[in-house]
């Protein structure tokens, strides 16, 4: 990993990488929606609001896989002083943020319909609100961080990312541990219990999603290490 | 309500935000990959 510790090395690679996951992502988000759109069948008990599930658990992954990203960022940046790491965190957090705001919006208005309500107190709806939260919280205190001039996170922001990561198997095993309206776990490790004429969509929106959340997480560093390169330079031409 | 309102909702959000964050995203790099370059050349 330190190979690529060195921004300009990471630059050269990153910067045809950010186009090649952009467009294929695009690609396989758009063909994975319209199928889900307008080829699958409707379910036999949900009928066509079920069409949901191809941009709700994308969503859902890519808000937890996010933390995820930020709490590893983060033990890099405090046991390895990765220098990449505060940038990668920082950039990380809003489209982070975003998916998991989708996650809860998509889920409320898959909710209405199905369940007959767009809330409910229940585990899995409140600990991924409490993720939203967390999110929200990073964000205020990178952004507080980058105005000291270090262009990533502050090491007690790393912390707070790393310590908001116990959120998430709670998330995960929220629907086995309390009752809840939310199904159970519908795609494991050992299968899914979704009939495979409803599920294959979701492999082209889950792989379009995340590629298209990759590509915008390299824009964001790339933004954030040109901001650093342009604030180095204007206090070298302040000091004359 | 028709199902399929609460579906267009749906995906009328999700491919929204997603539009607005990418094209945000890439405004900022490159904005400042161009005044970094701009800076670099003035050096």
């Amino acid at each position: 990993m330190h190979r690529f510790a060195n921004p300009a090395r990471f630059l050269k690679i990153v910067r045809p990488l950010t186009a090649w996951l952009f467009w294929p992502g695009l690609i396989l988000l758009l063909v994975g929606a319209g199928c889900g759109l307008f080829v699958t069948p409707a379910d036999y008990l949900q009928g066509d609001t079920v069409r949901i599930l191809y941009i709700h658990v994308p969503a859902a992954w890519l808000g937890m896989g996010g933390w995820t990203g930020i709490a590893v960022a983060a033990l890099m940046q405090l046991v390895w002083r990765h220098p990449l790491a505060a940038v990668a965190g920082r950039a990380i957090a809003m489209p982070g943020a975003f998916f998991t705001a989708v996650c809860l919006v998509t889920g409320s208005i898959w909710g209405r319909p199905t369940w007959g309500t767009w809330w409910e107190w229940d585990g899995r709806m409140t600990s991924m609100l409490v993720l939203f939260f967390l999110y929200l919280g990073y964000i205020a205190l990178a952004n507080a961080s980058a105005r000291q001039g270090n262009g990533g996170v502050s090491p007690v922001t790393a912390i707070f990312g790393l310590v908001g990561a116990i959120n998430l198997p709670i998330i995960n095993r929220s629907v086995v541990w309390w009752n809840s309206l939310h199904q159970g776990p519908s795609i494991t490790l050992r299968g899914s219990s979704i009939d495979n004429a409803l599920l294959w969509p979701l492999g082209f929106t889950l792989i379009g999603f995340t590629l298209l959340f990759a590509a915008i997480v390299l824009m964001r560093m790339r933004a954030i290490l040109a901001q650093n390169k342009i604030e180095a330079r204007m206090q070298r031409l302040a000091r004359g | 309500m028709n199902q399929w309102a609460f579906v267009i909702g749906a995906y009328a959000l999700t491919f929204s935000g997603t539009a607005v964050i990418s094209i945000l995203s890439w405004r900022a790099m490159r904005s400042a990959e161009a005044r970094a370059r701009q800076l670099a050349d003035r050096a």
